[in-house]
């Protein structure tokens, strides 16, 4: 039986390397593409590829100065219309007891989470795109709103859920009603989490490309017209990385970098403040 | 003598109540309270709301195709937006067979992640593995088909099908004369992006077996791999299965990355080395410059398709997911 205790544990050990091995392979594609996003995009980056627009094919020069500011813009607008929909939402979700309605809310917004972005985007395009007539930033903004609206009803509803319960209960013990616990008590305490979660979103919205195809479309000139075509820098990154020039792929590479460090930046702020959050709890 | 407030010497100043009075004054609710509500209510219609009117517009704006085409529309392979002919079939199979080989690739990776982060690694190393693994979901899709435009698909191309054609050559999904862009790359590409979901979700699932059933394993003598394999993962097999689909549901509906890489060729071809095209690339690629009415109403058709299987997929991997980790937000969380 020496045997078979001996095979039983090399079959462990060699499972137990699987899995490490399986782990660093998981992580690899992350360094490659970081390693990589730097090595192509680093030399590309000066001072004229913040504050310069594209320029005509031919030239050298100009910047992703319009696309920077398109995706600030239309990130702003997806905020303004997806922030306050979601946090009430997860705010209800956490807030009134069980039941069907709100079982239904959140089984549905698990399920628009998983519906594919540009499904969203064309949603966005028959309801603004096409009564309006032509492409714009807001319709972009809409589409990445509707996009953050199920991920942050989720998000603050798991953080305002983790609140402890006692807190509730003083507040209502001193008389507040529930409408002030729930607010200045119960939320507040959450803010923490509900910011981080915001965070994360706009970090995952930032980088959508799809919804924006027909929305705001692209534009290879500076704007700041809600109403017209607008430059985003996923959109200018897959323009010129499908694009026949070399000009055009090494700025690709400059602008994934400027996204990724926007992104993975976000994510790891996100991250900071639940750990401080939880080093002061 | 001071004064002392009339409150302290006659301290009774509350009336009496009735325990029946007392319980209806506690169940009074401030008008504050009835607004709150209501105004809380409103906003949480509209996701329901927001998902009824999408599939509305969907299947609206699809019924000319659907009156034209019918059901064949789903099983004729010519799309030809010149004459008006479509048929959605390499769409639809390109869809499903990318999926299919990113889920061959990312399921067995990303559950050996899960039970690593979960069994075997040392805890100092848990939270850093698990941070970057999740921050590979945090990349963009556009990133990713930038990377796979010009270091994936040379690497496959150059380095990698030379050495193993001699090996694999003879097999059916790998005939045929490899250019680069391909149904191969697009599976690479989004195991690489499904991976995170599967392993998150997993490893929600694996954390949520309840330690006894390890214990349980580990004194009847069993090594902590047989602890494993025959106890953790059957244990959280329903969630696991949910976590897969899930991934599934992420890789049928992926855009960028895929539009970027798969070669977008109306084709049905069993060959991973050919271009295929998949529903999402499709509408990426043909919805701003639609040509005629019935192209578009096509490409709406294509993408009803699509958001009715992601609703399935999704619908049923929360619910398996939901049975192991109860209302557990795994997966639904951006990163």
């Amino acid at each position: 039986m020496m045997h078979g205790r001996l095979a039983r544990r090399l079959t462990g050990s060699a499972m137990t390397g699987v899995t490490y091995g399986a782990a660093a392979l998981a992580i690899l594609p992350l360094a490659v593409i970081l390693g990589m996003l730097v090595v192509k995009g680093a030399g590309s980056i000066d001072w004229n590829f913040f504050t310069k627009s594209a320029v005509p094919v031919g030239e050298m020069g100009g910047g992703f100065a319009h696309a920077i500011v398109g995706t600030l813009i239309i990130v702003g607008l997806a905020c303004a219309v997806g922030v306050p929909v979601g946090v009430a939402t997860g705010i209800f979700l956490a807030e009134f007891g069980g039941g069907r309605f709100r079982f239904t809310v959140r089984f549905i917004a698990d399920v628009l989470n998983g519906v594919p972005s540009i499904v969203i985007g064309i949603f966005a395009w028959t309801w603004l795109v096409k009564p309006m007539g032509h492409f714009s930033a807001l319709a972009g903004g809409v589409a990445l709103g509707m996009i953050l609206v199920p991920i942050l009803a989720r998000t603050t509803e798991e953080m305002v859920r983790l609140v402890p319960n006692s807190l509730r209960e003083a507040a209502l013990a001193l008389g507040y009603p529930r409408w002030r616990t729930s607010l200045q008590v119960v939320v507040r305490t959450a803010t923490a989490g509900i910011v981080t979660g915001c965070l994360v979103a706009v970090a995952r919205v930032a980088g959508e490309t799809a919804p924006l195809l027909f929305t705001a479309l692209g534009n290879q000139f500076f704007s700041t017209r809600l109403k017209g075509a607008m430059a985003a820098l996923p959109l200018q990154i897959y323009v010129y990385a499908l694009g026949p020039y070399d000009e055009w792929h090494r700025q690709a590479w400059a602008g994934a970098l400027v996204l990724i460090v926007l992104v993975l930046a976000l994510s790891l702020i996100a991250r900071a403040v639940v750990r401080a959050k939880r080093q002061l709890a | 003598m001071t004064d002392i407030p009339a409150a302290v010497l006659e301290p009774e100043v509350a009336p009496q109540l009735t325990a029946e009075e007392r319980w209806r004054a506690l169940k009074t609710v401030s008008p504050g309270d009835v607004v709150y509500r209501i105004v809380l209510t409103v906003v949480a219609l509209i996701l329901p709301l927001l998902l009824v009117l999408i599939a509305a517009e969907l299947v609206a704006n699809a019924l000319p195709a659907v009156s034209k085409f019918g059901f064949g529309f789903l099983t004729h392979s010519t799309w030809d937006p010149v004459s008006g002919e479509f048929g959605a079939l390499p769409l639809i199979f390109g869809t499903l067979y990318s999926s299919l080989v990113a889920l061959l690739i990312a399921v067995p990776l990303a559950l050996a992640c899960a039970v690593f982060l979960t069994e075997f690694a040392p805890r100092w190393l848990r939270t850093p593995v698990a941070t970057l693994i999740e921050l590979l979901a945090a990349v963009p899709s556009v990133i990713y088909g930038l990377w796979g435009i010009f270091v994936l698909i040379p690497l496959l191309r150059d380095h990698v099908w030379p050495v193993t054609r001699h090996l694999l050559g003879w097999l059916p999904v790998f005939s045929g004369v490899f250019y680069g862009p391909s149904v191969l790359a697009a599976g690479v590409i989004l195991a690489i992006m499904i991976l995170p979901y599967i392993a998150a979700v997993s490893r929600e699932v694996l954390l949520a077996v309840p330690p006894s059933q390890r214990e349980a394993g580990l004194a009847l003598g069993a090594t902590r791999w047989e602890t494993v394999w025959r106890v953790i993962l059957p244990y959280g097999r329903a969630g696991i299965i949910g976590a897969v689909i899930l991934g599934l549901g992420r890789a049928l509906g992926e855009t960028m990355a895929v539009t970027m890489v798969i070669g977008n060729r109306h084709e049905v071809s069993a060959s991973l080395l050919q271009p295929g095209y998949t529903i999402a690339a499709a509408i990426a690629n043909e919805f701003a410059e639609a040509v005629s009415d019935i192209h578009l109403s096509a490409l709406f058709f294509v993408g009803a398709v699509l958001f009715l299987i992601t609703i399935v997929v999704n619908a049923l991997a929360r619910l398996l997911v939901w049975r192991v980790a109860r209302g557990s937000a795994a997966g639904s969380t951006a990163i």
